[in-house]
């Protein structure tokens, strides 16, 4: 009975701290009840892909619990480790990495695990970490230094290849910079930089890469083959209209003409089902959620958890616009799922991590000093 | 935004980097909001600007409009009895575009189904002429064996289909194969030359006799429905909307089945046809054509060996040669030429000739011969007829001239198709000085005119020709065109509707006297003891009228009769041309048979069997 009363006696400690953020917390809970409603009629009510995706809900949920119990001075003294330790398993995925097409997994025999979600989490707190020993805001040097910190993990993560997530880490480095307070001068040298790089760019492109770049400029060019994605995409979006066909009623995604209608385009069947009303209402939660995230990082009490909070927001943010501009056509096709309702473990469970991080940050505002 | 300095050495200031992040995650909130605001705006710009194209896109993708194809009309007799009808049956059909490896799958799906060469030929020349989403048939008529053994391997074969449809079936098989005909797989030649929504989803098509002469009222009109499909084209749940399609009409031949069975039987596959007809209105009650094959071989596809086997046979029992065999009339022509001597003012009935044995053209040295040595002593148009007198035609197809013997002969329809409903009839040749001339750029001599009066040289009739004209003469010389089609019904229980015929050409003949003439010569040929055929119309209750017909294979050279290297069995061309009852007609008949001894020999006794058959059937007159 005892170990039995004394687990009972945490959960009301849990619940009970005002270490969790409730607006965040609700807000996530709808998103992933949203996300749960969606994936049942995408897949076409498939119970047990529901229920799979509510078992990771809930083993994110309880390491949301656990990181929001971790002080952040214990994450920041361990961000070195935990950063080299995650290129580490990069390196060892480039070595001896198996999944499909691409290698991204790595099989530690209970489970395969992606090394490149962990670095979602690990870079933005290495960034924010060397940053907080700098002088802010940042120059030159500093940023050639961060530069290094980003493009190591994601050099290693676009090789595997999985541009989406490469995008996702760079992202994430890149805002903990500009939350940093880089001079704008900088950003726009930067920019035009990286505008002028870009051809660059597409000379180190996979083959696939490209032929999803060409399609992005003219998916009619080639209607059943590599344009297939955007068109269906767009027909599913377009034809759902202001009110949407109604929950499990997407004919495009129910009669299969939209692919990957659970994964990375769940949103256009959303979109279809629910129409630009229902559009309108997530991405307004989204938002909510991004700038809750960014409350909390303003009120964050040392540089190294503003930063982080903060980037790990603004990267939440990237997955909505990289996954919702793939589904309507205006971004090329890159493999970003849509947050907590594309249906796939690893990236729910890494999200939800980092809600963790923010709760952690949350909670110890009052008592951390810079 | 003001450049900072910092300050080296200077001491983090806590409050102006937090007052600074603030700015920074204010500026980061609302680059994210005009970003999201910019999605939604993409949203809006796709679900309500361009809603219609997408939903009409989306509809596109989800809906299918499936043809229904037809059920084709079926075919009877004059008293019901059918003659073609629809069987259940699977077939097995590809969609190319669901297909990565046309040759691989077919290689495969060889060891699961029976699959010819001719099955992978016409597939690949349809596939050819189709849409790759198309369905089309690759194997009609599967076995149960078959259907099984793809059911349990049928995953393995995307896009391909077990489909089931109707099929045709000939019951009076063979004896109707000519006039009937049969329905094919539609070929590419076919499909190029179809309406291809018509026949969206049927596989067979009239080829031959009355299944292509009537295929546009035979095969109806598709019906449609509209279906939801998924992406591999399949239909899920229910149709959406149906129109149902309209079958198409049965058809009611004039052909009598019994008389057919009859005319069959008794041609027993002796290379000859035998026709009969209603000289009242032209309706042919039996039409048939020996030897004959069995349809049903044709209808999903015939096996090469089958279809050597018709193709090598010397008798070519593909030949309709009720109306496309070409046979000599030989005498049978005879009474047609004496009915022109009286209403040309040549001769009078009572007119005599003197048969010597030889007949000569004044100034010539050639002799034309009687068929009794010696001569038929002196003989008058009906005893001329009676006793197929040659000396009597021969002097007056000269006395004639060739071109009012063949502008006489044409009024009977000597020379051109009779008009029957029938796809594929031979014309025939009608001995003229045009046609000669069209053919061989020759004048036409005398010596031609003579035999020309006995109907050999270059006479060529069929048998319904000459059955048509027959009739013309027993029906006082009006012409009616022959045909099969009698009625048209829109579903079983729907009324027959007769099919209009067109109306017959006036009678050509002025004086009944003459026609009198000749109908009793014709009456003598069967009953005066002199008669070609005498004995014929025993026991028959009505009064049978007739003509024989033997005529020369083979040239006769010089005066030798015996130096003919054929048997006496296969010498001749035989033929017998009857009607009864004789003073007011109601079936003509016309016996032609390939090989023979002599017309009364091998062909008139036929004629007396359809006769007595057509006797049972007569007092049960069908509705029309």
């Amino acid at each position: 009975m005892k170990p039995l009363l004394r687990a009972r006696a945490w959960l009301r400690h849990v619940l009970r701290e005002p270490s969790l953020d409730l607006p965040l917390l609700a807000a996530l809970v709808v998103l992933g009840l949203i996300g749960l409603a969606t994936l049942y009629s995408a897949s076409d009510l498939d119970q047990r892909l529901v229920m799979n995706q509510a078992l990771r809900f809930g083993l994110g949920g309880v390491l949301l619990l656990l990181i929001a119990r971790v002080p952040p001075s214990v994450l920041r003294n361990w961000t070195p480790w935990l950063y080299l330790g995650s290129v580490a398993l990069l390196v060892a995925v480039a070595l001896h990495g198996q999944g499909r097409g691409a290698d991204r997994w790595l099989n530690l025999g209970v489970m395969r695990f992606q090394p490149s979600e962990l670095v979602k989490l690990t870079l933005p707190m290495m960034v924010a970490w060397y940053l907080h020993r700098r002088e802010l805001p940042p120059r030159w040097l500093t940023l050639g230094a961060v530069a290094v910190l980003i493009a190591a993990p994601a050099l290693l993560i676009a090789r595997q290849p999985d541009l989406g997530t490469a995008v996702l880490v760079v992202a994430s480095g890149v805002f903990a910079v500009f939350l940093a307070g880089l001079a704008w001068w900088r950003i726009f040298i930067l920019l035009g930089a990286a505008a002028a790089a870009a051809p660059l760019l597409w000379h180190f492109m996979h083959e696939y890469q490209r032929n999803r770049l060409r399609m992005f400029m003219d998916p009619e060019a080639d209607p059943l083959g590599n344009g297939w994605h955007i068109i269906q995409s767009e027909i599913a979006v377009g034809s759902g209209g202001l009110t949407g066909k109604g929950w499990h009623h997407g004919t495009q995604s129910r009669l299969e003409f939209l692919p990957e209608h659970t994964t990375d385009f769940v949103f256009a069947v959303f979109s279809e089902e629910w129409g630009l009303i229902g559009v309108v209402a997530l991405l307004a939660l989204y938002l909510f959620i991004v700038g809750r995230g960014l409350v909390i990082a303003a009120n964050a009490r040392d540089t190294y958890s503003r930063l982080l909070a903060g980037s790990i927001s603004m990267a939440f943010f990237v997955y909505v616009m990289v996954n919702g501009g793939m589904i309507t056509g205006l971004l090329p096709v890159v493999g970003v799922p849509l947050p907590l309702i594309s249906y796939g473990g690893t990236s729910a469970v890494s999200l939800l991590a980092g809600f963790g991080v923010l709760m952690s940050i949350h909670a110890h505002r009052k008592f951390m000093s810079g | 935004m003001k450049k900072r300095k910092p300050k080296p050495g200077a001491i983090k200031d806590a409050q102006r980097e937090a007052a600074r992040f603030g700015r920074r995650a204010l500026a980061g909130f609302i680059l994210i909001a005009l970003c999201l605001g910019g999605l939604a705006a993409r949203f809006w710009f796709l679900q309500v600007q361009r809603h219609a194209e997408f939903a009409a896109r989306s509809d596109n993708n989800r809906i299918s409009v499936r043809s229904i194809p037809p059920t084709r009309g079926l075919i009877y007799d004059r008293n019901g009895v059918l003659l073609a009808e629809n069987v259940a049956a699977f077939r097995l059909e590809v969609v190319p575009e669901q297909v990565d490896d046309m040759s691989a799958m077919l290689a495969a799906l060889g060891q699961v189904v029976a699959l010819s060469d001719d099955d992978i030929e016409r597939f690949d020349a349809l596939r050819k002429s189709k849409r790759p989403f198309d369905s089309i048939p690759l194997r009609l008529k599967l076995s149960e064996d078959e259907i099984a053994r793809f059911s349990t391997q049928r995953w393995h074969f995307p896009g391909v289909d077990v489909v089931p449809y109707l099929t045709r079936a000939y019951p009076r098989g063979a004896d109707f194969a000519h006039v009937v005909g049969y329905v094919g797989r539609i070929d590419a030649a076919d499909a190029a030359n179809l309406d291809a929504d018509l026949y969206a989803g049927t596989t067979q098509i009239g080829k031959t006799g009355i299944e292509r002469r009537y295929e546009d009222a035979l095969h109806g009109s598709p019906g449609y429905e509209q279906v939801e499909v998924n992406v591999d084209k399949r239909a899920i749940g229910k149709p959406i909307s149906r129109v149902a399609p309209t079958p198409g009409k049965n058809l009611y031949l004039s052909i009598d089945a019994r008389l057919q069975r009859t005319a069959m039987d008794a041609l027993a596959g002796r290379p000859g046809a035998v026709v009969a007809i209603d000289p009242r209105n032209g309706e042919v009650l039996a039409l048939a054509s020996a030897p004959s094959f069995d349809p049903n071989l044709f209808i999903n596809g015939i096996s090469r060996t089958d279809y050597a086997a018709l193709m090598n046979n010397p008798d070519k029992p593909l030949l309709d040669r009720a109306i496309a065999g070409g046979f000599t009339p030989g005498s049978t022509v005879k009474p047609y030429l004496g009915l022109g001597g009286l209403q040309l003012g040549l001769r009078r009935p009572q007119d005599t000739i003197l048969s010597t044995g030889e007949f000569h053209i004044p100034g010539q040295a050639r002799g034309y011969r009687d068929d009794v040595r010696g001569g038929q002593g002196l003989v008058n148009l009906r005893q001329a007829i009676a006793r197929s007198v040659n000396t009597y035609f021969y002097s007056l197809a000269l006395d004639m001239g060739i071109d009012r013997f063949s502008a006489w002969m044409a009024n009977f329809g000597f020379g051109q198709p009779t008009g029957i409903d029938l796809p594929g009839e031979a014309s025939g040749v009608l001995p003229s000085r045009e046609w000669k001339r069209a053919r061989m750029r020759q004048a036409f001599f005398p010596g031609e005119t003579v035999i020309a009066g006995i109907g050999q040289g270059y006479w060529v009739i069929t048998p319904i020709q000459l059955a048509n004209a027959l009739a013309t003469l027993a029906e006082g010389g009006v012409r009616h065109v022959p045909h099969l089609l009698r009625a048209m019904q829109d579903g079983l229980n729907a009324p027959r509707v007769p099919v209009a015929q067109p109306k017959p050409v006036p009678s050509f003949v002025r004086n009944p006297a003459d026609w009198e003439a000749v109908r009793q010569g014709m009456i003598d040929v069967v009953n005066d003891p002199s008669g070609t055929a005498h004995g014929l119309g025993e026991g028959f209750p009505y009064v049978i009228a007739g003509k024989t017909g033997t005529a020369e294979r083979y040239s006769r050279t010089g005066e030798e009769w015996t130096s003919i290297a054929a048997s006496p069995i296969s010498r001749h061309e035989v033929l017998f041309e009857a009607f009864t009852p004789a003073d007011a007609p109601r079936i003509a008949v016309v016996i032609a048979l390939k090989e023979g001894r002599s017309g009364a020999y091998d062909a008139a006794p036929i004629a007396r069997r359809i006769l007595d058959a057509w006797l049972k059937d007569d007092d049960a007159e069908p509705a029309p």
